[in-house]
């Protein structure tokens, strides 16, 4: 690619929010999009269901690429009444939180309540997320032990 | 993504394993009526030939549409995964709302006639139109079908289809929620 210019991801605030409800639980996600009334009518365009996914990898990350084995998904996409299209894709087999994250990605493409509900929905989860990801480290760090004799074998 | 996807199948494994089992009937008794649900189809579609693009076709199988069909291709991509080919001759099905060209399609190889392309043929009604006599294997006796919505020459065009044998295409017809096939080795005659 001789390509240098920094393009901006389209996407990435879409990636972002869905990424997060991916991590949410159903509860959290359910009572963010009812607090200011009830939910709004959908249909249920594909879902929700549970099948595998085949996990891929790359030894060093830039290896060729292998099968790490497969993992349990749930997706499901919702049309509002509005026509616009919700999708979701969460690990587990919790239907309840994938159809509850399509709904959430569909009135979050509505230019009218996207802002609502990323201070509503969105930024307080990704905090929650945030932190629980810092705590974890930071125990994991604690115990950390140093395998000097490996380190100095590699460098 | 667009203002108008619409479901399925109301219950996906089930409905497929029906519209199946109605296609292999078809196959093996040429001319035999057999009935496809379950699914709301979207236009330009009718239900039994949407219903036979989402139990047959999926991303191994390149998808060819005609024109008018291609009104439906976003609805096909997401619930089927299909790869639409632009090119007719790189197809492992056509969907096609008037009988497509045969003889742009791949007829499959004398090694491998297994390859060739299957085409669901969207046509107006089963029962009314022009009649044809049916003959050949899955028929103990001959078979009278009538179809509106075929080209007028389908007779000369299906004698050529037929001739390739054991190459040739396998055609599905489909008119509302109602199915019939034409394979490759029934021979077919104006009544």
């Amino acid at each position: 690619m001789n390509d240098t210019v920094f393009t901006p991801n389209p996407n990435a605030a879409r990636q972002h929010w869905m990424s997060v409800l991916a991590r949410a639980p159903a509860i959290a996600i359910e009572s963010a999009l009812t607090r200011d009334g009830p939910l709004p009518a959908w249909t249920r365009v594909r879902g929700p269901e549970t099948g595998l996914v085949m996990v891929r990898g790359r030894a060093g990350g830039s290896g060729s690429p292998f099968n790490l084995g497969e993992m349990t998904v749930t997706r499901c996409t919702v049309r509002l009444a509005s026509g616009a299209t919700g999708h979701a894709y969460i690990a587990g087999r919790d239907e309840q939180q994938a159809e509850l994250a399509a709904i959430a990605d569909a009135l979050l493409q509505d230019p009218a309540t996207r802002d609502v509900l990323c201070d509503s929905l969105i930024r307080p989860l990704a905090e929650a997320q945030r932190e629980q990801r810092l705590t974890r480290a930071e125990k994991a760090a604690a115990t950390r032990v140093e395998f000097f004799a490996m380190r100095n074998m590699r460098s | 993504m667009s203002m108008s996807l619409e479901a399925g199948f109301a219950d996906p494994v089930p409905d497929a394993q029906r519209c199946f089992r109605a296609v292999l009937d078809a196959m093996a008794h040429p001319g035999r009526i057999s009935c496809a649900t379950g699914v709301t189809a979207p236009s330009p579609l009718g239900t039994a030939a949407a219903a036979v693009v989402l139990s047959l076709v999926d991303h191994e199988t390149p998808l060819w549409l005609d024109p008018e069909a291609a009104m439906a291709r976003q609805w096909i991509e997401f619930h089927c995964g299909a790869k639409v080919v632009a090119d007719p001759d790189a197809c492992a099905f056509a969907l096609a709302m008037a009988l497509p060209a045969l003889h742009r399609l791949p007829a499959g190889s004398h090694e491998s006639p297994e390859t060739s392309a299957t085409v669901i043929c969207q046509v107006d009604s089963f029962g009314t139109g022009r009649a044809f006599r049916l003959h050949g294997p899955g028929l103990r006796e001959p078979l009278t079908l009538t179809v509106d919505g075929l080209p007028s020459d389908f007779v000369s065009i299906w004698r050529r289809n037929h001739r390739l044998f054991p190459r040739g295409i396998d055609l599905i017809l489909c008119a509302g929620d109602r199915l019939t096939a034409l394979p490759r080795t029934v021979a077919i005659e104006e009544v």
